[in-house]
């Protein structure tokens, strides 16, 4: 049994790691992959140490500081549940089963998606998540990207120099972005605009060929090899629990990093943390490992005093 | 042994992938399918996916970065060194 375990190796679930390790816990960490949404982060200029920083870079600092210290990590596991019995947490993902005597849970926010049939069908297949990654792909293509905010909008923009032609698709009846980037959308003869319009389905063969879209009552079928959804994102705490969450998704913790489960802890955007930030978010790692500590200190007095 | 990655300049799972073999000494041919549509075509056709990285060892295909996967792949014959 491990003292503590570590879901996610975010900037949250890193500096948590590394706060573990300096207090030479026994501790495992179980993520998906290693940097979260920083990964997609391209300019970071409000971390203080750094002027300018890529998400990329300032991942890889964090890896080379978790490497100094030996860290037993799971990675490409999901969590599934996690449940108390009696004084043990168990953790069981997609492979394995594990148990702690404490948690940190810091698996932050991931990409929502549409939830409509095809999607899972054609992932990767035509849809896709990251249009940093794959829109150099769909290079002479006719491709939609769904949302209305700045990441969507930051989509198309980067797809107006590859692809043929890109309908944006957005579920409000405006965008809700910058000034400056609704303005380019709106300059250029490559995109078209649908507003107040959802896609109710992809499909195609071995790939995506088109998508049914409705708008004003009426639906229509609009042929595309690629969707980029560019939705927001999610909190990623669809695991089995008794913690509470709320209306969002999130996970409520107090000011000490406490959730409503003694002995599971919870940091960075996972959590209903006021701000989503990177900085924060390893505050609160650190906050969290820290609070794990002192309750695994508690417990052990306690059983001493029996 | 004969390892190809398919990837993006921008894509940050692909940096992570071609990382990982340079760390580990693993020579590597990385072919960027942004810049060119024929090699793209030619990991479409072979992975059946639209979406990078592809790594390709030796004819065993993983999708995206997975390093449990290419240590498995990279386990049969002893990894190359330089």
């Amino acid at each position: 049994m491990y003292d503590l375990i570590i879901v996610g190796a975010g900037p949250a679930g890193i500096t948590a790691s590394i706060y573990a390790a300096r207090k030479r816990m026994n501790f495992l960490v179980i993520t998906g992959n290693i940097g979260g949404q920083t990964l997609w982060t391209t300019n970071i200029e409000n971390y203080t140490g750094y002027q300018f920083i890529t998400g990329a870079e300032l991942v890889q600092k964090f890896i080379e500081q978790l490497e100094q210290s030996r860290v037993q990590l799971r990675q490409g596991e999901k969590v599934l549940s996690i449940k108390k019995e009696s004084e043990t947490l168990k953790v069981t993902t997609d492979k394995a089963a594990y148990e702690a005597r404490a948690i940190v849970i810091a698996s932050g926010k991931i990409p929502r998606k549409l939830g409509i049939p095809g999607e899972e069908e054609y992932r990767n297949k035509g849809v896709a998540y990251c249009a940093a990654c794959d829109a150099p792909l769909f290079s002479g293509m006719d491709v939609a990207v769904a949302g209305g905010g700045n990441s969507a909008l930051d989509a198309t923009l980067q797809l107006v120099n590859i692809a043929r032609r890109i309908h944006l698709i957005d579920a409000s009846p405006r965008f809700k972005a910058d000034p400056v980037m609704i303005e380019k959308i709106e300059s250029s003869d490559k995109v078209a605009v649908y507003h107040a319009a959802s896609i109710e389905r992809i499909y195609g063969d071995s790939f995506v060929r088109g998508l049914t879209v409705s708008q004003a009552g009426k639906s229509f079928e609009l042929p595309v090899q690629g969707l980029f959804v560019e939705i927001g994102y999610m909190p990623a705490s669809d695991f089995d629990s008794d913690i509470s969450r709320n209306a969002y998704g999130e996970i409520m913790v107090n000011c000490n990093s406490q959730t409503s489960v003694p002995g599971l802890f919870a940091a960075g955007d996972v959590t209903d943390v006021s701000a989503k930030q990177i900085i924060v978010a390893c505050g609160e790692g650190a906050k969290a490992t820290i609070a794990a500590f002192s309750y695994l200190e508690r417990q052990a007095a306690k059983q001493e005093a029996l | 042994m004969s390892i190809k990655v398919y990837s993006t300049a921008t894509c940050p799972f692909c940096t992570m992938a071609k990382n990982y073999f340079k760390k580990n000494n693993i020579t590597f041919e990385n072919i960027d399918v942004g810049n060119d549509p024929q090699q793209a075509q030619e990991m479409i056709n072979k992975s059946g996916q639209m979406g990078v990285p592809v790594i390709d060892i030796d004819g065993t295909l993983i999708i995206g970065f997975d390093q449990q996967a290419i240590e498995k792949a990279l386990k049969p014959a002893p990894a190359e060194k330089k």
